[in-house]
């Protein structure tokens, strides 16, 4: 493999996309082994992440690898005012690889130029997280049986959610129409269309999605947050269009599946966790065997 | 400047390089990013100078002292429509047009305030994603800077 750290989807070519996916499929038959053993994995948690943190730990610890690190920077020494650079310097020579999230946008490549050993991007800011998007490509192409002609619709904030945009990068790979659902101040930035256009792909933007529902091969929810909006009344007035309910999904396709990258607030009424259509469980399972992959595939270790 | 009619504002150099129609607010830039205020070679400079294409220009004489195309190209970011004209004995020799280079490291500034260049010593390296109107994209957060929104270190 070309690259030796993880830093950004983009790095990766559809080909390395897929060798990673078969990998996370042999994992997921087999989760547990020895593959990791006597490595040392630095999990650098400089933000609280626990859902990618226990991912990650639980992927090592199936493959009998020991973890050093911390899950939040106030009980690290960067409290003492230590620079990333100092951290990945001396952390580099403790570890065989490097796992970091950090709130500063870039910092994973920074990172990933000062160690020497593979480093891989659990969230760097609102940049790339690119552990998400592989698992998101694992979960479409097992529950479809390809990434290949996919109507995906993307629900929420599209203009913010680093998830959409890494998973939007990547399934332009695949002849893929997308449906982008979303309210008026957090649609699909242009640079994202623009890469669409240059791909020769389709792409439809709606403002509601209840009446095109049952086109959906895969609907990828995510959380349209108060915050993100200039005016309160303008929240208000949406929040409720944006929110996923089991009636809507009557007449749906019968391999649609709904995916959301999690934590979920409201987003996904309750009542759809029963539909056999609901995936997002069992997506963040599918993070472990990703992870497992990414790992074994950046140390060069075959399965 | 040819004959003798017309004056130089700035006198002629007998060796070394003119740097010619830059904008002149990008006068004292030029002279940073090419390091001129460290030389110890002989430097005249006017600025403010009327031109037909930029409006007010300047123009920088540095003697005995020639530079490489890199070098060079790195002020394409703040005078693109500069000119140079390397002179040996009072004589053009040769003459030279800047070209916005692919990669640009260690110049710009990057627009993203989350940006690790901007929050932690570290080097902004920049691909050059358009260069009719400058658009710079980091190598670290991966946003554009637009031409606009452009800052000179």
């Amino acid at each position: 493999m070309r690259n030796r750290s993880l830093v950004s989807i983009d790095d990766f070519s559809k080909e390395e996309i897929l060798e990673i996916l078969d990998l996370a499929g042999k994992f997921e038959l087999r989760p547990v082994g020895k593959l990791l053993e006597g490595k040392v994995i630095a999990t650098l948690f400089f933000e609280p992440s626990t859902r990618t943190r226990l991912s990650f730990e639980s992927a090592i610890n199936r493959l009998g690898g020991k973890i050093v690190g911390f899950a939040d920077s106030s009980i690290s020494s960067v409290t003492k005012g230590e620079t990333l650079f100092d951290t990945i310097k001396m952390v580099n020579s403790y570890a065989d690889l490097i796992v970091i999230r950090h709130p500063f946008e870039g910092s994973a490549r920074f990172a990933s130029e000062v160690a020497t050993v593979p480093v891989i991007n659990a969230g760097d800011g609102a940049n790339q997280h690119p552990t998400q998007t592989l698992l998101d490509l694992y979960s479409i192409r097992k529950t479809q049986g390809s990434l290949d002609n996919l109507n995906v619709f993307m629900v929420g904030d599209l203009k913010y959610g680093r998830t959409v945009h890494s998973l939007l990068m990547a399934m332009a790979h695949w002849n893929t129409t997308f449906n982008f659902i979303s309210p008026e101040e957090l649609r699909v930035p242009d640079e994202f269309k623009l890469h669409l256009d240059n791909a020769g792909l389709k792409y439809y933007e709606h403002l509601d999605f209840s009446d095109i529902i049952s086109r959906a091969d895969i609907i990828y929810m995510t959380r349209v947050q108060k915050e993100r909006f200039s005016d309160p009344i303008e929240y208000e007035k949406v929040k409720n269009v944006y929110v996923l309910r089991n009636s809507m999904l009557r007449n749906t396709k019968a391999n649609l599946r709904i995916l959301h990258p999690l934590p979920r607030v409201n987003e996904i009424h309750t009542d759809v966790d029963s539909n056999p259509k609901a995936y997002y469980f069992e997506q963040a399972l599918n993070g472990v065997y990703t992870r497992q992959a990414i790992l074994c595939t950046l140390l060069d270790l075959n399965f | 400047m040819k004959g003798g009619k017309q004056q130089l504002v700035v006198s002629a150099i007998q060796n070394g390089t003119v740097i010619d129609h830059v904008p002149a607010k990008s006068l004292f830039k030029v002279i940073q990013i090419l390091g001129l205020d460290h030389i110890e070679n002989q430097i005249t400079f006017g600025t403010n100078l009327e031109s037909k294409k930029l409006g007010h220009k300047a123009i920088i004489k540095i003697s005995e002292r020639y530079f490489e195309d890199n070098d060079i190209n790195r002020i394409a970011l703040v005078a693109p429509e500069a000119k140079l004209n390397i002179i040996k004995d009072y004589m053009v020799v040769e003459k030279k047009v800047v070209k916005v280079p692919d990669y640009i490291t260690a110049i710009a500034k990057c627009m993203n305030p989350k940006c690790i260049t901007n929050l932690e010593n570290v080097t902004t390296r920049f691909q050059v994603i358009s260069k009719k109107n400058i658009a710079l994209k980091c190598r670290y957060c991966e946003k554009i800077t637009s031409g606009d929104n452009l800052k000179i270190i």
